[in-house]
């Protein structure tokens, strides 16, 4: 099999660590912040990884966009086991900005450019919880999706995906190339092991910008501001459920 | 510029020129170990150690997961199945995995430094494939067997015997403290070959285990690091062939105080994970608890304990990275190692302490994982060169260093 996977990796601020918003309210606080892969780009990884063992796919390539930093996020996914990777610069105040309509033209741009036959991402960020760069990225290709899955089998030039939707799960099959993204229960991702970390050491990061792959990164969304969510109140008890429904008519909720 | 300053360090570090004020910050490949290794320890270690203590309980399918991440053999060549990387990152590895559960961290340490560690240096060709290969991968551990019932820190008085008959050695004696002995596939055993030159009589062997002529002891019943095995080792009328000896005849003592000497720094990185869990657990504490109107971290008292714990294990810490390196570099430690090593066990004991002081009463129950550092901790000060026996050295190279 010739196939080639593309896989995004997104460089968030770690689950374990608690968000402060900044002062000026223009965002959160992210200098001296701990930073790590976000977790559905590590099961996309896997996945990736997992479909090269069992030699269904020939190459992993692995994509992040962003300041100089990523690369450590794109080192751990070539110590998890991709191949290669590629950087697509983006900095300063164009890093700030960028959403899932940027980085799903860029993603476009470059599965034309690298003929990859599988693209496979993240659900979502957990730091904007967008869920829309693995849609936007199909609809640009015009190729079909599997989202939110949570198995993936390849069988000949077709992907058997089953999603996990509302009403429990769905099975779907879809024409390669074709773009996945990965839910919670679609594998567990593998430690780096200590072989791995030094043969990552010298595989390949290529350095792209936006420009070149003729993607314009500027955004047509402006944050307005950045709050914490209320404090939550303490509750209140009540003797009856009379008195629930009248509190509850009181407070409009009824 | 951040990736920058990390790439020159790694060259830097890379071609032996190591400059500690330089090193403000690890060489990125070490940073990724570091983060595997702290990532499984959290995940995988710190859930079970309060149960892995309770039951005295060996962490087989923990210790294979290691090994197949490469962290049971960190510095072997790839050649022969390692990981194949150098002590800085085996000691960062060795002080994450500690920071989850001490036992485990020992069972590494002595895996990697004291089993290992001497066939790698000592061992031939043949050696190395047959006792070093079957032993990175986590299926196999091996131990090491100096002390005597009869002499820890004596160890030049060795009455363990080794005679020759024929085209075979027969040992006889006893072999006290052996870590990991109970889950040991193998063993290397120090026994005197000609008492009559005392100390430069004693000469290492290789011993399978089990073995005909090797049985073990009962368990005893520790104080801390009880996930890890420890006993008596009792060779009686125990035949291996010639070929098993490890090193030259008489080479013996020389092995041993070569692989303590880094053995030694893995000691002290588990030291350094027991004291930071501890510290970890005490900084959370002040945060939550609250006395007298607020979290009890407002108060003195307490922020010049979580101040001195704080120091005292970044202090040990960069000690036991210097000897590492000058060790990687192949420059003489020893001095460096007894250093990081008394530096570190004092600094577990003393953090442990307080952590549990910090906790009050709730440091003094299971509840909390305090009692268990502190338990943990004490060995760090006994094994692989008591307190004292560092000062000697320390004190010997001194001496040297001032000689008229």
């Amino acid at each position: 099999m010739s196939a080639r996977v593309l896989v995004g990796v997104k460089r968030v601020i770690d689950y374990a660590v608690k968000i402060r918003v900044k002062p000026d309210h223009t965002g959160v606080v992210t200098d001296g912040v701990k930073h790590s892969m976000n977790p559905f780009c590590e099961i996309a990884v896997e996945e990736a990884v997992k479909l090269k063992e069992k030699k269904l796919v020939k190459e992993v390539v692995a994509v992040s966009c962003g300041p100089q930093q990523v690369q450590e996020t794109i080192r751990t996914a070539l110590a998890m086991g991709a191949d290669r990777g590629i950087h697509v610069e983006v900095s300063g105040k164009d890093y700030e900005t960028l959403g899932p309509l940027q980085v799903s033209k860029i993603l476009a741009a470059l599965a034309k450019k690298e003929q990859a036959d599988l693209i496979i991402l993240g659900k979502q960020a957990i730091d904007d919880d967008c869920n829309q760069t693995g849609q936007m990225t199909a609809a640009l290709l015009d190729w079909p999706q599997g989202t939110f899955a949570s198995e993936v089998n390849i069988e000949a030039d077709k992907l058997k995906v089953v999603r996990e939707v509302d009403g429990g799960l769905e099975t779907i099959k879809i024409k390669l190339p074709a773009v996945v993204t990965a839910d919670l229960r679609l594998n567990t991702p593998r430690y780096a092991t200590l072989p791995n970390i030094m043969k990552a050491k010298k595989k390949k990061i290529a350095n792209v910008k936006p420009a070149d792959l003729g993607v314009d990164v500027s955004s047509r969304l402006e944050v307005l501001k950045v709050d914490e969510p209320p404090q939550r109140q303490g509750g209140v008890k009540v003797e009856t459920v009379n008195d629930l429904v009248r509190k509850l008519k009181e407070a409009g909720r009824i | 510029m951040h990736a920058l300053c990390i790439q020159t360090l790694g060259m830097a570090v890379g071609h032996g020129v190591r400059c500690l004020s330089q090193l403000a910050e690890l060489p990125e490949l070490h940073q990724m170990m570091r983060q595997t290794c702290r990532d499984y320890a959290q995940k995988e270690l710190a859930p079970i150690a309060a149960q892995l203590d309770k039951d005295h309980k060996f962490p087989a399918k923990q210790v294979k997961e290691l090994g197949a991440m490469g962290v049971m053999a960190v510095e072997v060549p790839e050649s022969l199945g390692g990981a194949g990387m150098d002590y800085l990152a085996y000691c960062l590895a060795v002080e994450e995995l500690s920071r989850g559960c001490a036992s485990t961290g020992v069972i590494v340490s002595v895996n990697n430094s004291l089993y290992l560690g001497p066939i790698l240096k000592f061992g031939t060709e043949e050696q190395k494939k047959q006792w070093i290969t079957p032993f990175t991968t986590g299926e196999r551990v091996g131990c090491f067997a100096l002390s005597e019932p009869g002499n820890g820190s004596d160890a030049g008085a060795a009455s363990t015997l080794a005679q020759q008959e024929g085209d075979e050695w027969v040992l006889s004696g006893t072999k006290a403290w052996i870590t990991n002995c109970w889950d040991a596939s193998a063993t290397v055993v120090f026994a005197t070959t000609d008492k009559s030159l005392k100390h430069k009589g004693i000469s290492a062997f290789l011993v399978p285990m089990p073995h005909p002529g090797l049985s073990l002891g009962k368990k005893e019943d520790k104080l801390g690091i009880r996930a890890s095995s420890t006993a008596n080792i009792i060779l009686e009328d125990c035949h291996i062939p010639l070929g098993n000896m490890l090193g030259e005849r008489g080479m013996g003592f020389k092995i041993a105080m070569q692989t303590l000497d880094s053995g030694r720094l893995g000691i002290a990185a588990q030291a350094l994970g027991i004291a930071q869990a501890a510290l970890d657990c005490a900084a959370d504490y002040a945060h939550k608890r609250t006395a007298f109107g607020a979290p009890i971290g407002k108060l003195q008292a307490i922020q010049f304990k979580l101040a001195d714990m704080a120091l005292a294990i970044e202090s040990a810490r960069l000690l036991t990275w210097r000897a590492a390196m000058l060790r990687d570099a192949k420059k003489p430690f020893t001095k460096e190692a007894a250093m990081a090593k008394l530096a570190a066990s004092e600094a577990a004991t003393f953090v442990s302490h307080q952590a549990i002081q910090v906790l009050g009463g709730m440091g003094y129950v299971t509840d909390m994982p305090a009692e268990r550092h502190y338990r943990d901790a004490r060995i760090t000060e006994i094994y692989e060169g008591t307190s004292e026996i560092q000062r000697l050295v320390i004190a010997n190279n001194i001496l040297k260093e001032y000689q008229q």
